[in-house]
């Protein structure tokens, strides 16, 4: 079990630069998510704390240990890739005993660890069977059992639920993210699917370009987004932008939008007049009859227990609402619209940065309790 | 566009049954969305209706002939893949373009750049017709295929998981685009997932595959809220359905035959008030936060049984906390999993 602290980690290769100055903290015991799109530089900076890669600059510290040029061999850490690399001849139990083998282990630890790994991803009626013949989600369990008989001081993971349905994936995370709470290891989780970070982690770190854009508790970053990347790439339906060019003064809580005026938290300093993006979620948008601000229904996207509602506003935006399924809603309707104005969110259009408003206090508070409603 | 037949097909890969006595009839301009676990015959069934297959029993009608025995090209259907498959060499408007450029269609080079860049604005890609296909992203690339599909104007459109090999992003944008494509075109389309959001947000209706068979076929809202079988109930929605054994539930009133009582979360209602219509009692053992969802994980009084109950944020409550429950709305199923109606 180990902290694990990059600092101003860097990878370039050739005139690409793949990860700059990436600094953050995973704690002793954490559940850790590197998050972004494809190309983001996540999968770098997992294989840069394996020691699969070297980084350009930068260090990496294992619990009090510098091992920025240690050998991956040497890290004490274990990986769990994407495609379950099984040995396809050999049993259940000669896959999970490999690691401890070619460690030279004496015999009878290696069974001890066999069976208590086994034992802990209930796979135990599975020891002898072959793995050819295994379903796709018991053969990502021997590949997690592998990884755990090693009792590492850490676990990579690199999307290692990409492959499976998307059934199969939601149970799977579960399972992971108990797994972990029964190891109490580290872990570095790489993925570019939000809901599966959102749903295990205890710490996120978003990429984009090779930089972390936010780093901090899932439901921190998704309330109190840093960036309009992080905005829009949380969430499924994205954040709606409403593009618009103001100057408010401090402690402003409308900010006009051609005839109407939109409510946001107050502003926490003067904003002189710049192109402003207006970011509201779409479970915080609500149909209303005699709203002033009007749209048109564009589509409307079924999902059991809720519905997407995609609407065309006067000015050609597109908006989406997350409405209650017994919402009535109806393809070319003319709507109102009205939004739950404590939850907007306020960018800077040029340099896409978060503008701190009095929603940054309530954030604060929420996050505070975290720790008390996860635990 | 033309309207599907299948009637009765069937396909074994011996000795294993893939597709069994399969009956579907799609309308011209239907989306019709075929969701299943692997294994399910999904794949299979598109491969059947392309010609790829032969069945062993059955007919294929597309648009009034029977092409059972027609060879794939001139069955005037298109299939897209799971991954795409472009021409490396060819740039993005080539690619496109190639499908028209075929010995069988002799279209002039001015209908074709008419048509290619009719697409490509559709899918949001003009300024990439130049770009080799190598240069473009997964998405991009995906995009385009998807387009070269969509650019021949066939009677019907096959789509094998086109989305799944995408970045969850991507897939989420992908799929709106592909819902407004084929309702402005007004294309008739067979579409293969594993993927329930794609399925109900995509289809006229749903065919729920289950080892070969059809197990149902109705509109997203139909198989959502009143499947024929626990394996469909638990197919649909995210969350998934809770699904206790009817033992658990004493207080609910229901039939005899009763074996097991599905209820989705969003229909555990919690209240920390017994007068509020408050049932039975629950021990909050985690709060997961997922964005705009709150889950409560419930464990039941005086039992090891859990529930997932779906809450805004202002009930959330902590861990350790009693709450009292109300299941406003339960799905019932026998001991063989099928529905019991009451």
């Amino acid at each position: 079990m180990a902290e694990i602290r990059v600092h101003q980690l860097h990878k370039a290769f050739a005139d690409f630069t793949a990860v700059k100055d990436s600094s953050f903290t995973v704690k002793n015991g954490e559940f850790f998510c590197l998050l972004g799109p494809s190309g983001c530089g996540k999968t770098t900076t997992l294989r840069m704390i394996a020691g699969l890669e070297l980084p350009t600059s930068g260090q990496i510290f294992l619990g009090d240990e510098d091992v920025t040029f240690k050998r991956a061999s040497a890290r004490d850490i274990a990986f769990v890739f994407q495609m379950f690399a099984l040995y396809p001849h050999m049993t259940v139990r000669q896959n999970i005993a490999f690691p401890l083998v070619s460690q030279g282990l004496p015999r009878t630890e290696i069974n001890r660890r066999v069976t208590q790994a086994t034992a802990t991803l209930q796979i135990t009626a599975l020891l002898d069977s072959s793995v050819s013949g295994l379903t796709s989600g018991d053969r990502q369990r021997v590949a997690l059992g592998r990884a755990i008989v090693r009792q590492p001081l850490a676990f990579m993971m690199d999307e290692p639920l990409g492959a499976l349905d998307a059934e199969f994936r939601e149970l799977m995370c579960g399972e992971l993210r108990a797994l972990h709470d029964r190891l109490g290891a580290t872990t570095v989780y790489v993925t570019h699917d939000q809901r599966e970070a959102m749903s295990m982690a205890d710490k996120i770190a978003i990429m984009n370009q090779g930089v972390v854009e936010q780093f901090g508790a899932p439901q921190d970053i998704y309330e109190r987004p840093a960036s309009v990347f992080v905005a829009d790439f949380m969430g499924a339906p994205s954040m709606n932008f409403i593009t618009l060019s103001a100057a408010l003064t401090k402690g402003a809580t409308t900010v006009k939008m051609g005839e109407t005026s939109l409510q946001l938290p107050a502003v926490r300093d003067d904003i002189s007049e710049r192109p402003l993006l207006y970011g509201i979620r779409p479970e915080h948008v609500k149909l209303s009859d005699n709203a002033p601000f009007r749209a048109q229904v564009t589509g409307v996207e079924y999902l059991g227990n809720c519905q997407i509602v995609t609407l065309r506003t006067p000015a050609g935006g597109t908006l989406r609402a997350k409405l209650d399924v017994r919402v009535k809603a109806l393809r070319d309707d003319q709507v109102g619209l009205t939004f739950d104005s404590s939850q907007v969110s306020l960018f800077d259009a040029t340099s896409g940065r978060a503008l701190s408003t009095a929603r940054d206090d309530i954030a604060v508070s929420t996050s505070q309790n975290r720790g008390a409603i996860h635990g | 566009m033309a309207d599907l037949k299948i009637v009765g097909i069937s396909k074994s890969f011996s000795p294993v049954p893939a597709v069994k006595d399969l009956y579907l009839d799609i309308a011209s301009g239907e989306f019709v969305v075929l969701l299943g676990p692997s294994g399910a015959g999904k794949t299979t069934t598109l491969r059947l209706v392309a010609g790829l297959e032969q069945p062993d029993a059955g007919q294929i009608w597309i648009n009034g002939r029977d092409v059972t025995q027609v060879a794939p090209a001139l069955r005037d259907v298109t299939f897209v893949f799971q991954q795409y498959s472009l021409y490396p060499h060819l740039s993005v408007y080539d690619n496109l373009a190639f499908p028209l450029r075929s010995p069988l269609r002799k279209t002039s080079e001015d209908d074709i750049r008419t048509k290619v860049t009719a697409i490509a604005r559709m899918l949001r890609m003009e300024d990439k017709l130049n770009n080799p296909a190598t240069k473009l992203s997964g998405g991009q690339m995906q995009r385009v295929a998807i387009g070269r599909a969509l650019v021949r104007n066939p009677a019907l459109y096959l789509m094998d998981e086109p989305l799944s090999s995408l970045d969850a992003k991507l897939r989420d944008d992908l799929r709106l685009e592909l819902k407004r494509i084929q309702q402005d075109t007004g294309a008739t389309m067979l579409y293969v997932t594993h993927d329930q959001i794609e399925a109900l947000t995509l289809a006229t209706r749903i065919g729920v595959l289950d080892h070969g068979d059809l197990v149902q076929l109705g509109t997203p809202q139909q198989v959502y809220e009143d499947p024929a079988t626990v394996a469909v109930a638990s197919r649909l929605g995210s969350p998934r359905i809770n699904l206790l054994p009817r033992a658990a539930l004493p207080h609910l009133a229901v039939p005899d035959s009763v074996a097991t009582i599905g209820v989705r979360p969003e229909h555990v209602l919690v209240t920390d008030d017994r007068s509020d219509g408050g049932q039975a009692f629950a021990l909050i053992q985690r709060v997961e936060r997922l964005s705009d969802q709150y889950l409560l994980h419930l464990r039941l009084q005086g039992s090891e049984h859990t529930l997932i109950a779906s809450v805004h944020p202002g009930q959330a409550g902590h861990p350790g906390n009693k709450v009292h429950f109300h299941i406003s709305h339960s799905l019932c199923f026998d001991a063989n999993g099928q529905r019991v109606r009451h």
